[in-house]
């Protein structure tokens, strides 16, 4: 796979019980990976400071910025980190 | 065991209160993160990969079957029904929401617990031998100590503002089974030449990046002088402790700067210009405390009878968890059983709700009411009489938790790791799973042989101080596992040396696998491997390991 499929998303834990969940193409969060918002690294300081704003409380705690790819038609995080974060315990 | 008093309640039940408006305040955004985040860590609750972590205390690994049943209950109303007992005699429960921690430390509170000071650069909770009084090897009951030390160091002024984290463990036996080295301050209960009992002082130990064996400071300190001398190490620590560097911040590196000796007239020094009256433990204060900790039923019981007897006979299964799980007790006719949480192919230090609440109505047919933790993740019945030993063992077994491994290559020590943990680099649970189910088939053969995995470089599997140890590390996105061989956390306490390059997750049953061999191979009479790898050194095992590269 291209090093130009390589895109990122904005994930956080949702404030109120911990999730992780991850910035929307509306502008919201969800619990879904494949429901990120994926844009390529020029945009993505964009993409993490407008999930950092907003009045508070924010909804989420700490977002931050990781690589994925869609793999037909689906999210995968390139490091196995967020691949346990997505997808839960591999146990 | 201790019960709180007037004043202890009231205190718990007002941090509650206190910490039930602060969530409110976060949750209405009147606080920020930065603000509430050192707040949640006062009282236990971090945020890792999946949900908020609360740890909860449990002091010096002692607990009630009250207290165990309402820890079930919590994993049962508030987690997703298990909790994890931890090498700091503690539990952790995994899958919490923030919105319902003040509930969950209002039901701490109902059974005398909490989660304050299981974070953050405090005094943790003092561990202790879980065998303590109950072992046959002990001088005395060191838990009135443990006691005596938690409620002097709890929201102490002088320690609000630590270097980092200090950890205290206390052992009153001659074999130590509380990792007493590997602690800031280590306290052994010894006899003097006069026959008076005090402790000897260790300082200095501790895991981490940077993996110590705590280091004699005292040879002996009377009881009336306890808390005196170890306030005087803490502002020694105070006064020198690095605040400048994390990885640099703990008492251990302090010792290492100025060496034992200048440590030692350092303490020394600050110890004699202090006011010893003011601290003095007075014979009566410690045997008001000791009346919270009796001594076990007095009453010998018969060491046999036909029941166990036959069961001895008829049940192999039984016989072997006999001989495994349970070791002598002071009193004739009792044993104390070890139930371990180690199941090959399931997670070390587990436990569901259904089996905490078995455990405790054990401990209440059978046990006088108490359980322990192990800092090896086990639990401890320590007052069974032998007669009702196969009572005991075929309840624990048809809960799947009367696995005879204690002290066997499958009762591993193992961190939640990448599975759960925002620090860990790999996982620990899945090898620890592997290695488990790959060795146990022949472990009997193998004899005592003790695995510790720990994720990342912050050791909490202890992967120092285990026969073997492994360390996740993470190599370009991939798990490997660094293998150190030779550690021991008894009283033989080593620190264990990487045998050559880290190995693929992949590889790791394998590698263990090709060390035991070796071993087997090596061993004379009855050698435990730390003892065959002292003789025989690292080379044999690093041939055998890196052969075929």
């Amino acid at each position: 796979m291209a090093e130009s499929d390589v895109k990122r998303i904005v994930t956080a834990n949702r404030l109120r019980d911990g999730i992780p969940v991850y910035r929307t193409l509306d502008g919201g969060w969800s619990a879904a990976i494949d429901d990120a918002r994926l844009v390529v690294e020029e945009e993505s300081e964009a993409l993490l400071a407008e999930a950092q704003s907003g009045p508070p409380p924010l909804p989420v705690v700490a977002p931050y910025l990781i690589e994925a790819r869609r793999v037909e038609g689906k999210v995968r995080p390139l490091t196995l980190r967020e691949v346990i974060r997505a997808f839960g315990p591999t146990i | 065991m201790y019960r709180y008093d007037s004043f202890d309640t009231r205190f718990i039940a007002e941090r509650v209160a206190q910490y039930r408006d602060q969530v409110r305040r976060r949750l209405a955004g009147q606080l920020t993160e930065e603000e509430f985040r050192p707040l949640r860590l006062m009282n236990g609750l971090y945020l890792q990969l999946h949900a908020y972590m609360l740890r909860i205390a449990i002091p010096y690994g002692t607990l009630s079957s009250r207290q165990l049943r309402q820890l079930g209950h919590i994993a049962r109303t508030w987690d997703r029904g298990f909790g994890h007992f931890t090498t700091r005699q503690n539990i952790q429960f995994h899958w919490i929401k923030l919105e319902e921690t003040p509930d969950i430390l209002a039901a701490l509170a109902e059974v005398e617990m909490h989660a304050i000071q299981t974070s953050g650069n405090s005094f943790r909770n003092t561990t202790t031998d879980p065998f303590a009084g109950a072992a046959i090897d002990e001088i005395e009951d060191p838990r009135p100590y443990c006691e005596i030390i938690r409620q002097w160091s709890t929201l102490h002024p002088e320690f609000s503002f630590l270097p980092r984290k200090f950890k205290i463990a206390v052992s009153g036996a001659a074999n130590d089974r509380a990792a007493v080295r590997v602690h800031d301050i280590g306290l052994y209960l010894r006899r003097n030449a006069a026959g008076e009992v005090g402790f000897e002082v260790l300082v200095g130990g501790g895991l981490g990046r940077t993996p110590i064996l705590a280091e004699t400071i005292r040879d002996f300190i009377p009881k009336r002088d306890l808390l005196s001398y170890i306030e005087a190490i803490l502002r020694i620590y105070n006064q020198y402790g690095r605040r400048d560097n994390l990885y640099k911040s703990r008492i251990k590196i302090l010792v290492q700067s100025l060496g034992i000796a200048r440590m030692r007239d350092e303490v020394e020094a600050e110890w004699t210009a202090m006011d010893h009256a003011a601290l003095a433990l007075p014979d009566e204060a410690i045997a008001e405390m000791a009346q919270f900790f009796p001594p076990p039923d007095p009453a010998p019981a018969p060491a046999d009878d036909d029941g166990f007897g036959a069961a001895l006979e008829t049940e192999p299964g039984f016989a072997r968890w006999v001989e495994q799980n349970t070791a002598p007790h002071k009193v004739r006719g009792h044993a104390i059983v070890t139930i371990s949480l180690k199941e090959p192919g399931l997670t070390p230090g587990d436990c569901t709700a259904e089996q905490m609440d078995l455990v405790a109505d054990l401990a209440d047919r059978y046990g006088q009411g108490e359980i322990r933790v192990t800092h090896e993740q086990n639990l401890v019945l320590p007052q069974i009489r032998r007669v009702d030993l196969p009572s005991v063992w075929r309840a624990l077994g048809a809960a799947r938790l009367a696995t005879a491994n204690v002290a066997l290559a499958s009762n591993i020590i193992a961190c939640p790791g990448l599975d759960y943990c925002g620090l860990a680099n790999a996982r620990s649970i899945p090898v620890a799973q592997r290695l488990a189910v790959a060795l146990a088939p022949r472990e009997r053969e193998i004899g005592d042989l003790q695995i510790k995995i720990s994720g990342c470089i912050n050791a909490c599997g202890h992967h120092h101080v285990g026969h073997i140890g492994l360390l996740g590390v993470d190599k370009n996105g991939e798990e490997f596992y660094q293998i150190t061989l030779g550690g021991s956390a008894d009283a033989n306490a080593a620190l264990g040396a990487i045998v050559g390059p880290a190995v693929k997750s992949e590889d790791v049953v394998h590698s263990v696998d090709t060390i035991v061999d070796v071993y087997l191979k090596l061993r004379t009479g009855g050698e435990r491997f730390p003892e065959t790898y002292r003789r025989v050194g690292n080379k044999p095992f690093k041939d055998a390991l890196y052969a075929a590269h």
